[in-house]
């Protein structure tokens, strides 16, 4: 398989506390992979270590290794600011800049070193499209970003993190401050997104994941239980933990 | 508002295509079985068996999407009308192509001895009931409420039909017990043929279903 990403025997401790139990999962390039699992199961930590957003927490110590392209993001030589615009992340609650739409989307771009007017319309119209997006706010570009609605921010957050080119996306649960047919519409983004990027999904909702993702795999105490194409989990799990989550008997 | 859940509706009309890929194959067949009787063609009777495992492997297929399709897209309302006719037209069909598997079993059976008398109800019956399935069809593909009626309507016609073939194959068992072998066959033919349009007017009381949510009372 071609693995745009590959976790190898990946454990992770807060202090003495261990985290994630030796965790070997790969995502295919040009998939949705989701992570499923009850709270605490280690599937939020999982997705911060493919960024190394864990780094900025004390006391995290990290063995394995995570392979991004067959090179291992943990090697000491890794330039981290890179590695997070190629492995970019979106968050639980829509989180866009005090400023204009149109700035929100530039501010990466321009901290990367563009700066020229034209190119940054066109990488601005670009990311908007590519969110979904334009339509909706093409005539209001230097309007305040915080007055747009909850469904609208967190496609903006998308928007900004398409901006700088990711090969990447991780998303720790994008719908879940969402209503209904936010969610819808992000998850038909979603589809969309991953015929061009690699993307890694958290999500506290099964059918969520049932819905848009190519392969899931679930969590339980640190755990990988399972991990298949989705088609596979949601019909015929092999694990009877996995079963009895995906069914609502626990958890 | 934008429109969501596109790839849920291609997929819902990926299965419907599917099953009008199917449906149009085993009325082929029923076709080509009854003719291959009728003509007493060996090679055409030897397809229609041949054909039978690809019909039956498009059912296990059409099947596999819909659980698939409950599993990840939790339907509701006419979505899950759709997938749950989709799973009961499915057997229907399936069974219309054993059907023609049984008739052109029966025809490579006798293809080798003069038929006691000419086949003309017989296909009478097969045009009746293959023009019930392909409107059963047409009806599931276009939600036509009036053409899914009149495939209902049209099973009495060929009940008619059979029970005179029934009656005229009696007779010639009675004139001649050297016929009773070949007629029971070509009873069985017959009931077979008044099967697939027994199953074409289910598929038009499921294309109402689906289309009003309404049960179609069994007569």
């Amino acid at each position: 398989m071609d693995y745009k990403i590959h976790v190898n025997k990946l454990k992770l401790y807060y202090g003495d506390a261990l985290a994630l139990k030796k965790i070997s999962l790969g995502a295919e390039k040009n998939s949705l992979l989701a992570l499923i699992g009850p709270s605490g199961c280690g599937k939020s930590t999982f997705i911060k270590t493919l960024n190394r957003m864990n780094d900025l927490i004390a006391n995290v110590k990290i063995e394995g290794e995570v392979l991004l392209d067959g090179v291992n993001i943990y090697h000491p030589d890794t330039d981290v600011v890179l590695l997070r615009k190629r492995v970019g992340m979106v968050f639980q609650r829509p989180n866009p800049f005090p400023m204009s739409i149109y700035d929100n989307i530039a501010y990466g771009p321009r901290i990367h070193g563009i700066t020229k007017k034209a190119q940054l319309d066109e990488l601005v119209e670009k990311s908007l499209k590519g969110a979904a997006l334009w339509e909706e706010v093409r005539d209001r570009l230097q309007s305040s970003a915080m007055g747009m609605s909850g469904g609208q921010q967190q496609r903006l957050c998308i928007a900004r993190l398409l901006a700088i080119e990711p090969e990447v996306l991780l998303m720790d649960e994008p719908c879940s401050a969402l209503d209904p047919i936010s969610t819808m519409k992000i998850e038909e983004l979603l589809s969309e997104l991953k015929q061009r990027y690699t993307i890694v999904m958290v999500t506290h909702n099964m059918q969520q994941a049932a819905r848009v993702s190519d392969y899931t795999a679930f969590f339980l105490n640190g755990d990988l239980v399972e991990h298949d194409q989705t088609d596979v989990i949601f019909t015929r799990p092999q694990d009877k933990r996995t079963e009895d989550y995906i069914t609502g008997r626990f958890g | 508002m934008t429109v969501t859940r596109q790839n849920y509706d291609q997929e819902l009309e990926e299965l419907r295509n599917d099953i009008l890929e199917m449906g149009t194959r085993v009325e082929l067949a029923i076709g080509q079985a009854v003719a291959s009787l009728t003509t007493q063609d060996i090679e055409m009777a030897k397809h229609v068996m041949a054909g039978d495992d690809y019909i039956d492997a498009m059912e296990s297929s059409i099947e596999d999407k819909c659980m698939v399709l409950i599993a990840r897209q939790q339907p509701l309302a006419r979505d899950l009308r759709i997938i749950g006719t989709g799973l009961k037209i499915t057997t229907d069909l399936e069974r219309v192509g054993d059907h023609a598997f049984d008739i052109a079993k029966i025809a490579l059976g006798i293809a080798e001895q003069p038929l006691i008398k000419p086949l003309v109800d017989i296909p009478r019956m097969s045009a009746m009931a293959q023009k019930m399935l392909r409107d059963s069809l047409a009806a599931y593909i276009k939600l036509d409420i009036a053409l899914a009626e009149n495939v209902c309507a049209a099973d009495d016609e060929v009940d008619d039909i059979y029970h005179q073939t029934f009656r005229e194959l009696l007779t010639y068992m009675m004139e001649d017990p050297r016929n009773i072998t070949q007629a029971t066959q070509l009873l069985f033919v017959a009931r077979y043929l008044e099967r697939v349009a027994d199953h074409a007017t289910n598929i038009g009381e499921w294309v109402i279903y689906l289309e009003t949510g309404q049960r179609m009372r069994k007569k």
